[in-house]
């Protein structure tokens, strides 16, 4: 194990350097839409944890492989339900929650195949996409949400009020969380404006 | 069937238990090596083969003269490669490439033929086993294996899981399905129902049951290919005609194809040997040996497994991956997994496929 300054990022997402920093070494983690593996890479060589990952692109599942990672090919949606209770310390669901099928079933999953669980998201609510919606009259395209409606994986838009509000509803505890925007963390106080991305750590 | 003469040849010092109850004994098994065993033994590779496959993974094939049948992967700088690995591949017990088999010499002086005891895919491995005792290797870098190999592997990591720091099962099953057994036993009836089987006692008539066990390996091909694949290469096209026979003979590209397939086949491989090998996969049952459950077969395992599997594979579907896939994850294990588009089915992973190589590559390294 190595030691960084607070600041290090790993040359991760600001998310998932969050979600890095916010583990703790040596413990067992899935994470799931580990696209090519950044933080698995980090988890495993850095932290000196037992990392697994889940993915759907079978092409990025190649790419962990070829570094060495251990990652299955298969859709979160479905698959999670073939892991054992608690089979993991940490359930990683980077920039995901808001493409799946039922966030709130996500949640359950997350939260029964990991003790505690971190959640990172774009939040719909930030200033900008309001006002890509109110003032432009259309879905918003944002540097946080840069994709068309007609194209984009986001099928179920969340915002930090409307997170929290489900894990309340969940009987989950937040333990910890974070916000984001340029790239930047910002401190917690109006973040349903002011954030960009935030980053949960849920228990049960 | 010819003869071939094997070069590599371990003589097993003890009998091989078998699942049976019964033993093996004076029994041999031919293998190729490939690159240099390093200093610390800390290189080796084992591949294990399929059904009819052999110890020339990656050296001309002395019946046939073609290359070895698996040279995309294994060679100098190829995915499994022989400058950094030294590549072990031996020929199962009950085939008949120079390991001992329904073919060989009994200790009666006579060819066992049906009086060779029925054996599983454990005892191939057991026999393997021996084998990697016998060129002194506690443990391989990686086992790896497809089809009836990948079997092998899972066998081999499930009962002596220290033997193994990597498992990579390619195109396979932890057991097999009543539509896989409905197939062999369509292969193995085709064998006995041919007049020159007499019983398995064909060595000495000098005569074979190659009719039959050419139905045998082209009802066992078509469960290779893919729908697709057959339409793509063959179509409803006509074999060296412009119009249909209006009788029996090869009409279409896909019969002739066929036929040729089971006539090559009978010039390397021994009828008894497509019995008992078939046998062995249909008795295949991985969760059965461990108590009904999969996660057993693999619980405490430390080694590191990967699973691929092809997209219009009918005969091991990515179903019987994740089968296997869930089982690992439910014991803990370190597994990755994925299933790869390929147009030609379950032969997939002897054919031409990059992302195949890059993946035998990085896991394998």
């Amino acid at each position: 194990m190595k030691f960084y300054t607070p600041a290090s990022t790993f040359g991760l997402r600001p998310d998932l350097a969050a979600i890095a920093k916010g583990v703790k070494p040596r413990s067992r983690v899935l994470d799931i839409g580990c696209g090519n593996g950044d933080l698995m890479d980090v988890l495993e060589n850095d932290f000196s944890c037992d990392a697994r990952g889940m993915e759907l692109d079978a092409g990025l599942v190649e790419k962990c492989v070829a570094r060495g990672l251990s990652v299955v090919q298969g859709d979160a949606n479905a698959d999670l339900a073939d892991y054992p209770d608690g089979a993991f310390d940490y359930a990683i669901l980077s920039q995901t929650l808001q493409t799946t099928s039922r966030p709130d079933l996500m949640l359950d999953q997350l939260l029964r195949v990991g003790r505690r669980a971190f959640v990172s998201f774009p939040n719909f609510a930030h200033w900008r996409t309001r006002k890509a919606l109110v003032l432009g009259g259309r879905m918003p395209v944002t540097r946080a949400l840069p994709v068309s409606w007609y194209e984009t994986q986001n099928i179920h838009h969340v915002t930090v009020k409307d997170f929290r509000d489900l894990a309340r509803a969940k009987g989950a505890v937040i333990e910890r969380q974070w916000f984001f925007a340029s790239s930047h963390a910002i401190a917690h106080f109006g973040a349903n404006w002011r954030a960009e991305f935030a980053v949960f750590e849920l228990s049960r | 069937m010819n003869a071939a003469p094997a070069l590599n040849v371990f003589e097993l010092p003890q009998a091989l238990p078998l699942d049976s109850g019964q033993a093996l004994d004076g029994a041999q098994i031919a293998y190729e090596t490939y690159g240099e065993l390093a200093a610390d033994r800390s290189n080796a590779v084992l591949i294990c083969h399929a059904l009819t496959g052999d110890q020339y993974v990656a050296s001309e094939h002395p019946v046939t003269g073609k290359p070895g049948w698996w040279e995309r992967m294994v060679g100098p700088g190829k995915p499994i490669d022989t400058d950094r690995f030294y590549v072990i591949c031996a020929n199962v017990i009950g085939s008949c490439m120079g390991s001992t088999g329904p073919a060989s010499t009994g200790p009666d002086g006579a060819p066992y033929a049906m009086r060779f005891p029925v054996i599983t895919i454990r005892d191939m491995v057991r026999g393997l086993v021996a084998l990697l005792d016998g060129l002194e290797i506690a443990q391989l870098h990686c086992v790896v294996g497809g089809s009836m190999g990948g079997m092998q592997a899972l066998s081999l990591a499930a009962n002596w899981p220290e033997r193994a720091a990597r498992v990579l099962v390619v195109a396979s099953t932890a057991r097999h399905s009543a539509q896989n057994i409905a197939f062999h036993e369509v292969g193995r009836q085709a064998i006995m129902a041919d007049p020159a089987w007499g019983n398995g006692d064909y060595y000495a008539s000098g005569a074979s049951p190659d009719n039959g066990l050419a139905v045998a390996r082209m009802a066992a091909h078509i469960t290779y290919l893919s729908e697709e694949g057959l339409t793509e290469k063959f179509g409803r096209r006509l074999q060296d005609r412009s119009s249909k026979s209006f009788g029996f003979d090869a009409d279409f590209q896909v019969e002739s194809y066929l036929r040729y397939q089971g006539s090559g086949f009978t010039r390397r491989f021994d009828a008894n040997s497509y019995l008992y090998i078939t046998r062995a996969m249909d008795y295949f049952d991985l969760a059965e040996e461990h108590g009904g459950k999969l996660a057993n077969a693999f619980a405490g395992s430390a080694a590191r497994f990967c699973l691929v599997s092809f997209d219009t594979d009918w005969l091991y579907p990515t179903a019987e991956s994740r089968h296997i896939v869930h089982a690992l994850n439910a014991a803990g294990a370190k597994v990755s997994f994925v299933e790869l588009t390929a147009p030609n089915g379950h032969d997939s992973f002897l054919l031409e496929h990059e992302q195949l190589d890059r993946v035998v590559r990085g896991f394998v390294d």
